[in-house]
């Protein structure tokens, strides 16, 4: 059932776009590795590292766009989701440490001991096994959302009232996160990472490794994305962004819908935060700063809410934006740049880049009734009296 | 207590055989009270036009039949025995109760298609749309709505482009497509031209001959096209029932409404 489910998604659009992405994700690393660093096709590891973070923000964008774009449900706070599925992965790599950790301590990560920790908490329990951690990367997100969702959503709250609550959770998390004694590694969050699956974490070949994961992992949620819309529950999700009484009064349980679909692409920015976290090499709980969610909207705002490859191209713009930007002079106006770019993206391109392509490039004619072929010399006679 | 309890059992009896039964329904929001006391029976098959000046009650009345709006006091059941106090939108949906909203209420973004595949009865569970295929009996029966709505030639149209009587029509279609038993049309000649109005007045009547049918509505003309039973509304209860021409000539009805 549910390879015919994912199987009737692959239309030649998404199939076009699982190959792009898939090959960038064989493509580069190859580049990476198999070439001469003087070669002018070499691409230089920390290139693959930057675009691996990329990759992985755009995996969040996606997720950001699945529950905003298609359901309305405006989150400013995908970011704790993200994080969440960055500290499972996080405390993952910190068991891998060992005893080569600076205290040499063979259970204990090095801020326990430094916090004179005696044993290792029970939460931190099963991370030493690399499925156990995949495991929480996908469950701590999706528990938090099935739970935040199931009061907000029942409760319909909706609009700007959720979006203040998102993002009251994460600020909530954030500063759950820094306090030492929640045993995540207070305001240093978790670091010096040495190994994963036993290679090494610096290692090209790792780097390479991780890029094509972030790449696949991109491709797959796409995939996943597309199959979704394409059902008829994607067309319910639509019809509870135009009209949810409507909805409601059809007979469908608009609060089971949102919850599904919540919980989902939480579980989608949770294995984005997992793959993020091996290529930066750390994760604090600066990852739930507010700010950061809103930074993802950002993405799914430049590049086109609804069209699913609209965030991936946003997020990738954005932060070749930023990464150009905040590395020169002109450093400490990029949030100004930021802003503006928000600011003009919503009076000029309200559909994002993406969506005014798609605009464009749609050669299907959209028949006008003819009211309101009318209505403008109407409304201008109005305006003459 | 025996004494209080009486009338409530007289009034399941006349539940029973009714397909809408409304008792001594009331709403208050914040002290205003939208309803007071309202009592109104539907029969199967019956075709009933309500009227009524601004603020009688009319859309609270159709709020608390499809579960939007709990009722302070009094007794909703459909169908005899069903309890509509209990039960959420979804539910009172399900069952087989239908609702059109004064502002034609229709899913812009998708097309004429989609909407009355939407609404069509069926699967309504999230994990059921999830793997949900369409069937051969579904797309004749979205073909035959479409055909009875008028717009089967614009099946393709995003609902965006559509014309404000198309869009009424269009919601109409994606009640008939739920297969109620009752349906509930608030205003549905609102901002409709003549033609269209004596055509929407056409499509209710054929509705009428295999559902029961409410409508809410101010046009006079449109409620004479209709020649049902009529129900006049006044600050939250009846004021007067019977045809046209009795409620009409009904010194009552002449004083708050018609004779304005």
């Amino acid at each position: 059932m549910i390879t015919a489910f994912i199987l009737r998604a692959l239309d030649r659009r998404t199939s076009i776009v699982l190959a792009v992405i898939l090959g960038i994700g064989i493509l580069l690393p190859v580049l990476n590795l198999a070439t001469d660093p003087s070669s002018p096709f070499h691409v230089p590891t920390y290139v693959l590292t930057l675009l691996g973070k990329y990759l992985t923000y755009a995996l969040l964008a996606l997720s950001v766009d699945l529950v905003w774009g298609f359901c309305g449900i405006l989150s400013l706070g995908h970011g704790a989701f993200f994080a969440l599925g960055g500290y499972g992965m996080g405390m993952y790599l910190m068991r891998q440490i060992g005893d080569r950790g600076t205290y040499g301590n063979p259970i204990l990560p090095d801020f326990m001991v430094f916090l004179n920790w005696k044993e290792l908490p029970w939460f931190w329990y099963g991370f030493d096994h690399f499925w156990f951690a995949a495991l929480i990367v996908l469950l701590a997100p999706g528990l938090l959302a099935f739970v935040f969702g199931w009061f907000a959503f029942r409760s319909r709250v909706t609009g700007v009232y959720l979006s203040i609550i998102t993002q009251a959770m994460t600020y909530a998390l954030l500063l759950a996160f820094f306090r030492n004694d929640m045993g995540f590694g207070g305001n240093n969050g978790l670091t010096d990472f040495k190994d994963i699956l036993g290679f090494d974490i610096q290692a090209d070949a790792t780097r390479g490794a991780l890029f094509f994961a972030s790449a696949a992992a991109l491709a797959l949620g796409f995939w996943i994305c597309r199959a979704v819309i394409a059902s008829k529950f994607g067309k319910v999700l639509v019809a509870v962004r135009d009209a949810e009484s409507r909805t409601r009064f059809i007979g469908y349980r608009v609060e089971g819908y949102k919850l599904v679909v919540w919980t989902l692409s939480a579980m989608m920015a949770g294995v984005a935060g997992a793959l993020y976290v091996p290529q930066i090499g750390i994760i604090n709980p600066g990852e739930f700063a507010p700010a950061n969610s809103i930074e993802a909207v950002i993405w799914v705002a430049v590049g086109g809410r609804g069209t699913l490859i609209g965030p991936i191209v946003g997020a990738l713009l954005v932060n070749f934006g930023k990464t150009w930007f905040t590395s020169g002079m002109l450093a400490e106006y990029w949030l100004f740049v930021l802003g503006g770019l928000f600011v003009l993206v919503t009076l000029f391109l309200p559909k994002g880049v993406v969506g005014s392509l798609m605009t464009k490039g749609s050669r299907k004619p959209v028949e006008k009734p003819i009211e309101d072929v009318v209505a403008p010399g109407v409304a201008a006679g109005q305006a003459a009296e | 207590m025996t004494v209080t309890n009486e009338p409530t059992r007289v009034a399941h009896a006349k539940a029973r055989d009714s397909l809408l039964y409304l008792d001594g329904v009331s709403v208050s929001f914040d002290g205003f009270k939208a309803l007071r006391g309202l009592s109104l029976v539907i029969e199967p098959g019956e075709m009933r036009a309500i009227i009524g000046p601004n603020g009688a009650g009319k859309t609270t009345m159709m709020d608390v039949i499809t579960g939007k709006t709990k009722p302070d006091s009094g007794d909703v059941y459909f169908a005899g025995d069903t309890d509509l106090t209990r039960m959420d939108e979804a539910s009172i949906a399900s069952l087989g109760i239908g609702r059109k909203f004064q502002k034609p209420t229709v899913f812009e973004s998708h097309t004429v298609w989609d909407n009355i595949d939407l609404a069509l009865a069926g699967v309504r569970k999230p994990f059921a749309t999830l793997f949900h295929r369409t069937t051969k009996a579904e797309i004749a029966r979205v073909e035959e709505i479409l055909e009875t709505i008028r717009l089967i030639d614009k099946r393709d149209w995003l609902a965006a482009n559509l014309s404000h009587g198309q869009k009424q029509w269009l919601e109409i279609g994606m009640l008939l497509a739920q297969e109620p038993r009752l349906l509930l049309v608030d205003e549905p000649a609102a901002g409709m031209t003549d033609a269209e109005t004596a055509e929407t007045a056409i499509l209710l009547k054929e509705i009428a001959k295999t559902k029961s049918v409410v409508v809410v509505e101010h046009d006079m003309t449109f409620v004479r096209d209709l020649g049902v039973k009529v129900t006049v509304l006044h600050e939250g209860s009846v004021l007067s029932e019977g045809s046209l021409d009795v409620v009409s000539a009904d010194p009552k009805v002449i004083e708050v409404y018609l004779g304005r």
